[in-house]
């Protein structure tokens, strides 16, 4: 069962920190083992994932969009009809409760999209924990209705300046003020990066989505489906899909990747496809980065997948073949935006947009009586800013 | 032995501390540096920790955060930084020399490669601010064979299980981090600072220096009667920025030196 003891995926993974946090990070591996072995933690979870955020959420047969694809059958799970409009849920309501048995009464967060930020915020506020959440300023201009969902839910928004003024520069400012107040302040970390133990918990937490789907498509369909497919930034909703997955050969992962510009515009965010291994923000994974060892800013319209970095496991999964990675430039993602508006009734968020365009593609390659389960990491809400902009509505 | 372990063995014998000085390559420019390197060796400083700018240095604070994007604006790579090295000891200049550079342009780099450059060149040690010793023991290996020095932290919040790990691993000297969080000046020392580093020093014999938030001359007594010397970083890279247009300003900084040593 990966990872190992020390927090690797093969070759990827491992803390590679300041000496500071290991102390913290020995003490939150430590505290969530012993949380997995006490029934009242996972009751506790279940409790608030099934009457807080609104678990389980539908395995919806898009009949509208299959036909349209010619593809046999369409699944999305929807994680957009959770509390707070995505997946992110799953992982804080975890996280905070790994917080309190700690006793922390601060906890910190970075965002890209802010769909992390309000997570947190959200479970903060029920719990009456202090909230801090760190949030490039470019971000914080594209994604402004999730500030003020923040703000409203009584966190303070750090704006960051640095380097590219999103997701990474968020998250290194977030790792800077954990290292400074580490021993009253939980960090809850929005994806499946980071150092051990954060990939692991993370990806345990989303994992409800993916065991799940694959309860419901058994039922359902009698079968396991052929192919997953999953937009990717940091990797968490996707790898919350397929890691339930894992041990079924017969089923195929796609995870998507933000193209931004076009691969060859170095403008984008497609970490699996074109990035090489590197150690960013803890973890050693796949990187964009320059020939010195720089890391290189990403780009795209989707500012949860807006990330030079990605999970460890993930780069594991691509190294021993067991998923496949693709991108998807802003573009085309619009286009996957408007088909699930248009055809489904479903308006989503940027980030899976990627994820349905790529749809289109897979369509023409596979046998037309594929089974598939798309995962509709969150919901459209937030992104109108931009899509009213870049569609001219 | 390498420059670094003769400086300690000869500031023991004198009963001296070590006064380190951290700048960043190539901020403002690597010329400066050069000459900041030399005004250093005639303020009497003992060993220089040169650092390599990253994109993304997660254990500092905002003075070093912009010298370090200011160096990479100006394309300061590790290349240029080993080739500054190299000329400084051509040119007769003994100073104990390490470099301070974040895990991933050296692993980029190739480990290999830069520790066998880095030999060549003249450095003496290296200090890796995200590499705990556990994650990678081949670099370790690699250091040693080349004769150098791995300098790795202990902090606060280091327990003795770990203490006397970095104590094994940890060679030249222990870098002592005096507080939780990043480096920057700050007013005062942090208030354990005496008790954690009595707790170090009962478990090795090693040098201990201390870094992080050290800026004036009282602050470096204090530290002076506890532990083996002292790293300012922060304070020099903000004189040196105050400093930045001025033609004078290698003289500036070394009075800053004079001041603090």
């Amino acid at each position: 069962m990966l990872p190992n003891k020390k927090g690797y995926f093969g070759e990827f993974g491992g803390r590679f920190v300041p000496e500071t946090l290991i102390y913290a990070l020995n003490e939150l591996e430590s505290e969530y083992k012993s949380a997995l072995a006490d029934k009242k933690f996972i009751q506790q979870l279940d409790y608030y994932l099934k009457e807080y955020a609104g678990r389980p959420t539908p395995l919806y047969l898009a009949k509208t969009l299959s036909k349209y694809l010619g593809i046999y059958k369409i699944y999305i799970k929807r994680e957009d009809l959770l509390h707070t409009g995505a997946h992110k849920i799953n992982n804080t309501l975890g996280q905070v409760l790994l917080a309190l048995r700690m006793k922390k009464t601060r906890i910190i967060a970075e965002t890209g999209a802010g769909q992390h930020g309000v997570a947190t915020a959200t479970v903060a506020a029920m719990f009456g924990l202090k909230c801090d959440i760190y949030m490039g300023t470019e971000d914080i201009v594209r994604q402004r209705l999730n500030v003020f969902r923040m703000k409203l839910l009584g966190a303070k928004v750090i704006a960051v300046e640095t380097g590219s003024k999103t997701l990474k520069d968020a998250t290194t400012e977030a790792l800077r003020d954990w290292v400074t107040n580490v021993r009253s302040t939980h960090y809850i970390i929005g994806s499946v990066v980071g150092p051990h133990p954060y990939p692991m918990i993370v990806r345990d937490f989303q994992s409800v989505l993916g065991k799940e789907a694959r309860q419901q498509i058994l039922k359902k369909e009698k079968r396991l489906p052929d192919y997953l497919v999953a937009c990717v930034g940091g990797g968490s909703n996707a790898m919350g899909l397929f890691h339930p997955f894992f041990n079924d050969k017969g089923v195929k992962f796609i995870g998507v990747e933000a193209a931004g510009f076009g691969l060859a515009s170095g403008k984008h965010a497609a970490t699996l496809v074109l990035g090489r291994p590197g150690v960013l923000h803890g973890s050693k994974s796949d990187l964009l980065e320059d020939k010195f060892g720089q890391v290189k800013i990403a780009h795209s319209i989707a500012a949860g997948l807006d990330y030079p970095g990605v999970g460890p496991e993930h780069a594991y999964y691509k190294s021993i073949g067991r998923a496949k990675y693709v991108a998807v430039n802003d573009q085309q993602a619009l286009v996957g935006f408007s088909l699930l508006s248009e055809i489904e009734g479903i308006i989503p968020a940027l980030e899976p947009a990627h994820a349905i365009f790529y749809l289109k593609k897979l369509a023409k390659k596979i046998k037309k009586n594929s089974l598939i389960i798309l995962c509709l990491s969150g919901r459209g809400d937030k992104d109108l800013d931009i899509v009213i902009q870049r569609l001219k509505i | 032995m390498n420059r670094i372990e003769r400086k300690f063995k000869e500031l023991k014998i004198k009963n001296k501390k070590a006064f380190i000085v951290f700048i960043t390559c190539g901020y403002p420019d690597l010329d400066t540096t050069r000459k900041l390197i030399s005004e250093f060796v005639r303020q009497g400083v003992d060993i220089i920790e040169l650092g390599v700018p990253f994109s993304d240095p997660l254990a500092d604070g905002p003075v070093i955060q912009e010298s370090s994007q200011a160096a990479l604006k100006r394309k300061t790579d590790i290349n240029a930084i080993l080739n500054l090295v190299k000329i400084a000891r051509k040119n007769k200049i003994d100073i104990p020399i390490a470099l301070m550079s974040y895990y991933n342009p050296i692993f980029c780099y190739g480990r290999e490669r830069f520790i066998k450059k880095a030999k060549a060149s003249g450095v003496d040690g290296v200090i890796i601010p995200d590499m705990p010793p556990e994650e990678d023991r081949t670099f370790i290996k690699l250091a040693g064979k080349f004769n150098i020095d791995t300098i790795f932290f202990l902090s606060p919040t280091s327990l003795s299980s770990r203490i006397k790990l970095i104590a094994g691993v940890s060679k030249g000297f222990i870098y002592y981090v005096s507080l939780t969080g990043v480096t920057g000046p700050r007013k005062k020392l942090s208030p354990g600072l005496v008790d954690n580093l009595r707790r170090i020093k009962k478990i090795t014999a090693k040098p201990v220096c201390v870094g992080f938030g050290v800026s004036n001359r009282r602050q470096i007594k204090e530290i002076y009667k506890i532990a083996d010397g002292v790293i300012v970083g922060s304070v020099v890279i903000q004189k040196i920025k105050e400093n930045i247009n001025r033609s004078d300003l290698v003289k500036r900084v070394g009075a800053c030196i004079k001041k603090l040593h």
